[in-house]
């Protein structure tokens, strides 16, 4: 859902040594990721499409599989604004207007000739690990590839925590599933035998890189907050929940962002945005929902124009909830990755989802709740209402609702979210007026 | 209304159409109120395992939405316009008190949105046990079938807690052995129809599915086998119709008269995948040895297909619909699917290019559950109707 090409460089020279650092870095990671993706047939490396909630990189990684994530290619369209024909392409063949934008912005680039972010022609997989951690449209839009393809599938099917906990039952079940099904037909696939050592290795990596992620993600309680947790936090968890988890890379990458983000904190410093500098901190919030790709810039603007800034968000916890304390065991590797994909944020239930936009709320002392509720996305969509309300309710602060789509341009109105918002940040206006008179 | 009148079937017909317009459930309200202590336990489309609850001494009960009848007030605030309709429907039902008798609600894993109501359920009902059915995308008897029959005693022990009664395997087999029944009938019914379709139109087959949802199996049973023995004794016109499937309508339910109207189009249904829950296990679960081993057994290997159930064989994807064509002696295929409904939206590509290589016509439209306009349905079901016939006259 994520991996985006970094933020144009945007303040001064003078303080720009780590930030240069980790954003070449990405930049370069990235680069260096497509080419390899785009010299498979060359090279002959093995390729695996899978997904980004609860994605299990190290066990490819243990494979020499090369990791396609077509959520990330569906992103990197939106971004570079292709994704509206490609909806369009794949509803021409048939597609119902109704379903998810995502799989119809894959289907539609595969249509048009696959053509990756770097220019070139992604390859065609190898393999499809549906994972579906958290939605139920993952199923369908594998099969869908399935049918083009025709290649190994496997299925690991991740538990929902419906009753708000994990069972040893779901964990033995994932593991039994990863023993017998998807290990041996990697193995299959890639000609290379399982060695559980050298994913304990990668695991042993992960846990530094989720380490140093969940110091960046929190480093928003400060105030200002130096990171924007939604539209920076985009990009912050681009490494983490793509193609890198487990590797010295992610590890690096880690390292120089929260020193990048230590020296803001010291020089008491906001967010980075692709204006520069953000002015003064005027609200905070919190954000439930993924974002809109396909006017991704404008819609950031709207928020660091009027000095909010994000200091959560859900969308950056639907790769992992890292922030609750959990991380890879190397102890326990396959039961480690169960767990990794059992506690995704949308595998979590309602009430738990409730739980946690009203903790950050009280956590990152934030001015309110805002939902983008994507058009598209039955699974984060479906409930946000109510969870608005709870919210709401639960933390006496303002919350709002604005709606557009992941990568289909149609249903991005910028009047229409501009005034939202703008109402919105009057609202927590006067509630602090309010808040001011009652002291 | 359907013109019952005077047929051998009308009074049966009759007895389901009020149960399915009554939007209250006094039927179920009856039942709970006949004896202190019983239990009511709700569930969603498509399918949970409704013995356990019945071996619980507690009525199961299907809810499938609202339908045309009932004005949603409260729950359109619940939902976006691009979320289909069943949800913001029970929502209703729950916040106007029609389900207030309903102790228990189960909520199946068929999508993102009922798996979603479930949380909200919790949120909103407080006073009521929800849980979610986590039903196995794995179909390997020690991987998924363990999974499930963990899951099912899970739910066991649910049941057993909302009622303070233990369930016995004894009363598991006996429920298995009295749902063997509803379920052979039901299947008996389609194949009635199937053979003479003519004599039982689909809206009275629907309203008879329907039934079997609000009032006690046994009853349905009866139900059931009187209608169909009145049915096959009784003589009604034979018309020129085309025979056709009707796929994509497993949760939120056509309104009936989208199913009249196919049927006055031209068109006769001899199979469909409405009410699934009737008919899940294809063939009769043991009722001998481990019961929850037999029901998990027979969803991994004996249930019927449908979108939300994962296909591991490419080879066999879609081969359902045409294995239902075949059989049913079917000319074709109507997919009918609710708005927004992503499941079967997304599946309806992969089937369609399955009924294409077998040479299999087939047209979609797009419902809800409260559609009122059917003229340009009736066009379309009417055109098909006339073009089978055309392909199948050159
Ligand atoms: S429905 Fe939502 S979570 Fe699922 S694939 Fe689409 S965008 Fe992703
Ligand atoms: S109609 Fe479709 S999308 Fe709506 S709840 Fe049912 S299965 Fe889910």
């Amino acid at each position: 859902m994520t991996l985006i090409t970094t933020p144009k460089k945007a303040s001064k020279a003078s303080d720009d040594v780590l930030k240069d650092a980790s954003m070449t870095k990405q930049k370069d990671m990235m680069a260096r990721h497509f080419d390899r993706l785009s010299d498979a047939p060359q090279t002959g490396a093995k390729v695996a499409s899978t997904f980004v909630p609860g994605n299990l990189n190290e066990l490819l990684m243990c494979f020499d599989l090369v990791n396609n994530l077509p959520e990330v290619n569906a992103i990197q369209s939106g971004l570079r604004k292709q994704s509206g024909a490609y909806v369009m392409e794949a509803e021409k063949h048939g597609h119902s207007e109704d379903v998810c934008t995502y799989v119809k912005s894959d289907l539609g680039m595969m249509a048009k000739g696959q053509i990756g972010p770097n220019g070139r022609r992604l390859p065609d997989p190898d393999v499809l690990l549906l994972s579906y951690t958290g939605c139920f449209t993952f199923m369908k839009w594998f099969e869908l590839l399935r049918e083009q393809y025709k290649c190994e599938t496997v299925m690991l099917h991740t538990p929902y925590m419906g009753d708000g906990k994990i069972t040893k039952d779901m964990v033995a079940y994932m593991v039994k599933q990863l023993k017998q099904d998807v290990i041996p037909k990697l193995e299959k696939v890639s000609g290379v035998k399982f060695d559980i050592d050298r994913l304990r290795e990668y695991l042993r990596k992960s846990v530094k890189a989720e380490e140093d992620l969940v110091w960046v993600l929190q480093s928003a309680k400060t105030k200002p907050s130096p990171i924007d947790a939604y539209f920076g936090g985009i990009y912050y968890i681009g490494p983490i929940f793509g193609a890198f988890r487990g590797t010295d890379d992610a590890i690096e990458y880690y390292k120089f962002l929260r020193a990048e983000i230590e020296q803001r904190i010291k020089e008491g410093k906001g967010p980075v945005t692709p204006d520069g500098d953000m002015g003064k901190e005027r609200y905070r919030l919190v954000v439930e929902g993924p974002p809109n790709y396909t006017n991704f810039r404008q819609f950031w603007k709207m928020f660091y124009d009027e000095g909010a800034v994000v200091v959560a968000s859900s969308y950056t916890k639907v790769g992992g909830t890292y922030d609750f304390g959990f991380r890879h065991n190397p102890d326990a590797p396959l039961e480690s990755l169960a767990e990794y994909c059992l506690n995704v944020y949308t595998n979590r239930n309602l009430p738990m989802r409730v739980d946690m936009l009203a903790n950050y709320i009280e956590e990152y002392q934030a001015d309110g709740l805002l939902i983008n509720s994507i058009k598209s996305c039955n699974s984060f969509s479906a409930g946000q209402l109510l969870m608005m309300r709870e919210v709401e309710k639960r933390t006496g602060k303002p919350a709002a609702f604005i709606e557009t789509d992941l990568v289909d341009p149609r249903y991005f109105s910028a009047a229409n979210i501009k005034n939202r918002l703008e109402s919105y940040f009057q609202m927590v206006e006067q509630k602090r007026a309010g808040a001011r008179s009652a002291a | 209304m359907l013109d019952v009148s005077g047929s051998a079937t009308g009074k049966i017909v009759e007895r389901c159409e009020a149960l399915f317009g009554d939007l209250n459930f006094e039927a179920a309200r009856a039942w709970k109120a006949a004896q202190p202590g019983r239990k009511v336990v709700g569930y969603m489309p498509y399918y949970v395992p409704r013995e356990l609850i019945h071996a619980a001494g507690c009525l199961p009960l299907g809810i499938m939405g609202g339908g045309d009848q009932l004005e949603v007030i409260h729950g359109d605030a619940y939902y976006q316009s691009y979320i289909c309709r069943i949800p913001r429907s029970t929502i209703e039902l729950g916040v106007s008190g029609r389900l207030d008798f309903v102790d228990g609600m189960l909520f199946p894993s068929i999508c993102d949105v009922i798996r979603n109501l479930s949380g909200m359920w919790k949120l909103m009902f407080t006073n009521v046990a929800s849980r979610y059915v986590d039903l196995p995308q794995n179909f390997e008897d020690n991987v998924g079938g363990e999974f499930y029959r963990s899951d099912l005693k899970e739910l066991v022990e649910w049941l057993e807690h909302l009622t303070g009664r233990t369930v016995t395997d004894e009363a598991l087999r006996a429920s298995i052995a009295v749902f063997n029944i509803n379920r052979q009938l039901v299947r008996d019914l389609y194949a009635l129809r199937a053979a003479e379709p003519w004599k039982v139109p689909s809206a009275e087959v629907y309203l008879l599915s329907r039934a079997g949802l609000v009032i006690p199996v046994e009853e349905h049973n009866a139900m059931l086998k009187d209608y169909i023995a009145a049915a096959a004794g009784q003589d009604r016109p034979m018309k020129d119709n085309s025979r056709v499937v009707v796929s994509g309508a497993f949760c939120e339910q056509p309104p009936l008269n989208l199913i009249k109207s196919i049927e006055l189009s031209g068109c006769y249904i001899v199979d469909d995948d409405f009410v699934l829950v009737n008919r899940w296990e294809k063939s009769k679960v043991p009722t001998e040895g481990d019961p929850l081993l037999n029901l998990a057994r027979a969803y991994l290997h004996d249930s019927l297909s449908m979108a939300a159930k994962y296909e591991p064989n490419l080879a066999k994807k879609g081969q359902h619909l045409v294995e239902s064509v075949r059989v049913n002696k079917a000319e074709g295929v109507i997919f009918a699917m609710p708005s927004f409904c992503d499941p079967a939206l997304l599946d309806r590509p992969m089937l369609q290019n399955v009924l294409k290589a077998a040479n299999i016509p087939y047209i979609a439209f797009k419902y809800a559950e409260n559609s009122g306009q059917m003229q340009p349905i009736r066009e379309q079901a009417g055109t098909f109707a006339d073009s089978i016939k055309l392909w199948s006259g050159a």
